[in-house]
């Protein structure tokens, strides 16, 4: 047998949102033909318990991702702007909340 | 960066206890290993589900047949978690299955033995998933980030098999005379065949220094083994039932039991495919894929055609 074609139907992710509002989180992948069956079979897989309310599922291959080695210069633009984060401005100090 | 940075990098994420996640580089070994015990581990929460399917229509209650459908349901969610982890390393569904149809892969010798009476169920419940936590706990920090996700889910479903079984169990020692012995004949069976699954001891375990090295696993198969047998002694002494062992005595300096080397001339015999089920758990399980091929075609088909119109 082998190295034979792959006949269990497209790679899908899956992500569950916990209550309404929240938001949605990656919890695992699953085979299926088409995006009904995807979604129906998320439903099955993961959410048994009432883990959920409501579900994304995305084809695999529709996902773009940063790669692993890229992680330094990739995100190296935020190091150098503190002035993003809210403790870089002196305030005068009677101002206690803002 | 050449290949030692990247080994260097990888061993660095372990000593940081960061997980490896499926693009990050990693050494062949590691991969090959992990898609092994993985797809081991898939295989095993599938055909677990044969021996526990024969009691579903003979269940004796509806409760219980409720409860043991929702548990069967589960364990192939699991294989189900298990092999899209394991196709994280880049090997397809249909190969997997493939190497288990073909006797390539293993699966757990456990499943090799038979569900005689419904005492079995109790015991498997019990016993079986209770090991399976015990290993199952412990790999939820494995190293492989797919891996680890996958068992910190299966662990929430798990506890409610165990606990499925020992109620079984404890309704049939709490029974007339015959249910009692019915419980202590499926604790008899197995009592053993549950040791093994922790493995062979450390000192023969081929693979258990690279799964160590590489943070796969985090403890040796006689530790887990320890601790199963000190967490289920009182277990079966609360409800009367007897550990088949006339060595098990508690041991008050190593705070444990000692107990008696399973039998693993016997072990290695199941791994060979001469266990009292082999035969029939593999056939079953390559008929039922068998049989479901025209269902995946007209999946396949279905979906091909609703594309097409919608195109059109």
């Amino acid at each position: 047998m082998g190295n034979t074609k792959d006949n269990q139907g497209a790679l899908w992710e899956v992500f569950v949102q916990k209550k309404p509002g929240q938001p949605f989180v990656h919890c695992g992948n699953l085979h299926a033909y088409d995006k009904e069956m995807a979604l129906q079979n998320a439903r099955d897989l993961y959410t048994r318990r009432n883990e959920g309310t409501a579900l994304w599922v995305v084809p695999t291959d529709a996902i773009v991702s940063s790669s692993p080695e890229d992680i330094g210069p990739f995100f190296e633009p935020a190091n150098d702007k503190v002035y993003r984060h809210p403790t870089f401005y002196i305030l005068p100090e009677e101002i206690k909340h803002m | 960066m050449s290949n030692i940075d990247f080994d260097a990098n990888f061993e660095a994420k372990l000593a940081r206890n960061e997980n490896i996640e499926p693009k990050d580089w990693m050494p062949d070994n590691y991969r090959k290993h992990l898609i092994r015990q993985i797809s081991q581990h898939a295989h095993s929460e599938i055909v677990g589900m044969l021996p526990e399917g024969n009691w579903i229509t003979r269940a004796p209650s509806l409760r219980a047949k409720m409860v043991l459908m929702a548990k069967v349901q589960d364990e192939a969610g699991h294989g189900l978690y298990l092999y899209t982890a394991a196709e994280s390393l880049n090997i397809s569904r249909d190969e997997l299955l493939n190497q288990l149809h073909t006797g390539k892969a293993k699966y757990s010798s456990i499943f090799n033995y038979p569900t005689l009476s419904w005492a079995d169920i109790g015991a498997i419940g019990w016993l079986v998933d209770g090991a399976a936590i015990m290993n199952q706990v412990m790999l939820q920090r494995t190293s492989y980030g797919p891996y680890a996700r996958a068992m910190v889910r299966i662990c929430k479903e798990e506890s409610f098999h165990q606990r499925q079984g020992y109620e079984i169990t404890c309704k049939l020692a709490g029974g007339t005379k015959e249910q009692k012995e019915m419980a202590q004949d499926a604790l008899n069976r197995f009592w053993w065949p549950t040791l093994m699954m922790f493995g062979p001891p450390d000192s023969e375990s081929s693979n258990s220094e690279n799964a160590l090295k590489w943070k796969i696993k985090r403890e040796t198969n006689d530790q887990l083994r320890q601790r199963f047998v000190n967490q289920t002694v009182p277990q079966a002494e609360l409800i009367g039932l007897t550990i088949p062992d006339k060595n098990l005595k508690w041991n008050d300096e190593k705070k444990g039991y000692d107990f008696s080397e399973p039998d693993w001339a016997e072990f290695k015999n199941v791994i060979h495919g001469n266990g009292p089920c082999n035969k029939e758990r593999l056939g079953a399980r390559v008929a039922a894929h068998e049989k479901g091929q025209w269902v995946r075609e007209a999946a396949l088909a279905f979906a091909e055609k609703r594309k097409n119109k919608k195109a059109a």
